[in-house]
């Protein structure tokens, strides 16, 4: 896993170095007819959790996960005709991924713990400021040993005269294929597989049931005045096909053990709510509300505030604090708490009860002329979180930006 | 459950009727601390992997421009 981190970086690296002198033509007013590159992006992330509450094992068993993931992000822009702006955004993520309980998708403990999913993605978007519209069309893909996606989006918005408040509206489709890894003791006796989440063992003939996503997302954002901005956000999400995970097993009251059963279709509402506010001169503080509803049962609320301070022009330094609080679903029991008999049944306890809190501190550098002399280094985002959950799970985030310019 | 949700819809609606009630047109030149970095209205570029894994140990997602349920074996 190092190897693939270290090429991954250093590939990108060199790929920077090949335009890092450029940086004064594309920060110009001049507006280039030319596709150019205008910002790269690489986002790394380290993730890693302790916990006993394994869907996999029922209910009980370790939560033990480590993640590592790298994104590196491409924007391009031309300007065309009639001052249109086009804008094509490329996207490629690695994620790689060892989790203590995959071991037990085989009853003995031997199954592999490790699992890599790539996911690229691409995007254009034309904005015509005659019209203040903008209007955009993008695909994503994803890769990984049990679970493959594919999803188009479109995108459209408008802007006031003023340019203070803002519409748009995003609709998402996605076409999943879930490959029905079992736990091994409930495996039909033609499959040969020895993990959840890798490729390592022989997996030819794994039959796979497909899971479709109708996401929809509407934004309003508005300038209150000089110092506050807020935006109101909803989604309306439709699901359907196999929602459980085939791995996930389910100990019922008569001590038997089956796989989780959910329903084939399930209906999302979240609605949200950010707002942003200058304080003088230094302090900003970021706000963020959301409520969510589904027709699992769970009801939801989430709240999160991050003060950034500037330290200097150049530096902030944001604390920030986030709560989540859920309701369970009607599907969800504990380990022997639920009869054989159950239309539909889970052990996973991200159906469960539960609150959360997540605190953590941000910091952002905006170096005015790069570092290490990389001229067009222009960001660096440091983001470290502690994360602890009531049903005993706690996870630590570290989270690094550097954008490109 | 319910007292809480209805009590929840109310500070909405005043907090939305206070904001809309202070509204002013602010012009381009007066936009510089709208425009600093940190008060863009979204999540940051950084916070993806957060929201990932927030989104693989919770039941509830969306509403943060972040995944909704599908393209990943999450919630």
């Amino acid at each position: 896993m190092r190897k693939i981190c270290l090429t991954v970086v250093g590939s990108f690296l060199l790929f920077i170095n090949s335009f890092g002198q450029s940086s004064a033509d594309s920060t110009s007013d001049y507006h280039s007819s030319i596709l150019r590159l205008e910002e790269t992006n690489l986002v790394s992330n380290y993730y890693s959790q302790t916990g006993n509450h394994s869907a996999i094992t029922g209910g009980i068993g370790t939560q033990q996960l480590n993640d590592y993931s790298n994104i590196i992000e491409l924007k391009y822009v031309k300007w065309g005709l009639m001052d249109r702006k086009t804008t094509w955004n490329f996207d490629v993520g690695l994620d790689h991924h060892t989790a203590a309980s995959s071991a037990y998708v085989s009853k003995s403990g031997a199954s592999k713990t490790g699992g890599t999913r790539f996911y690229p993605s691409a995007d254009f978007q034309v904005e015509n400021n005659e019209k203040r519209t903008t209007f955009g069309l993008g695909a994503a893909l994803s890769f990984e040993y049990t679970y493959q996606s594919y999803s188009v989006n479109a995108l459209y918005s408008k802007h006031s005269v003023d340019k203070n408040s803002e519409f748009s509206a995003k609709a998402n489709i996605f076409l999943d294929a879930v490959k029905m890894v079992y736990p091994s003791e409930l495996r039909p006796v033609t499959s040969a597989v020895t993990s959840a989440s890798s490729g390592g063992g022989s997996t030819p003939g794994i039959p796979s049931k497909l899971r479709s996503t109708f996401a929809a997302s509407f934004t309003f954002s508005h300038v209150v005045n000089k110092n506050m901005q807020v935006a109101f956000i909803g989604d309306v999400v439709a699901q359907g096909g196999y929602l459980g995970l085939p791995f996930h097993r389910v100990y019922f009251t008569n001590k038997t053990v089956g796989v989780e059963r959910l329903p084939s279709s399930r209906f999302k509402l979240p609605v949200g709510v950010r707002f942003n506010y200058f304080a003088g001169d230094k302090v900003i503080f970021r706000t963020y509300y959301r409520y969510y509803a589904d027709s699992w049962g769970i009801s939801a609320h989430t709240a999160s505030i991050e003060t950034a301070v500037k330290i200097t022009p150049f530096l902030s330094v944001s604390p920030f604090y986030r709560y989540y609080t859920q309701t369970t679903s009607d599907y969800f029991d504990p380990k022997y708490g639920r009869p054989v008999t159950a239309a539909y049944f889970t052990s996973n306890y991200d159906y469960s009860a539960f609150n959360s809190n997540y605190e953590g501190i941000n910091f952002r550098f905006t170096p005015l002329k790069g570092l290490f002399g990389i001229t067009s280094l222009s960001m660096i985002e440091f983001r470290y979180g502690h994360y602890v959950q009531t049903t005993g799970l706690k996870g630590n985030n570290f989270s690094l930006n550097l954008r490109f310019k | 459950m319910q007292k809480r949700n209805v009590l929840a819809g109310i500070l909405a609606v005043t907090a939305i009727s206070f904001l809309l009630s202070s509204c002013v047109t602010v012009k381009e030149y007066q936009k510089n601390k709208i425009n600093d970095a940190e008060m863009e209205l979204s999540a940051r570029k950084v916070e993806k992997g957060e929201n990932s894994f927030q989104t693989y140990t919770e039941g509830a997602s969306g509403a943060n421009g972040g995944k909704v349920g599908g393209g990943c074996g999450c919630n």
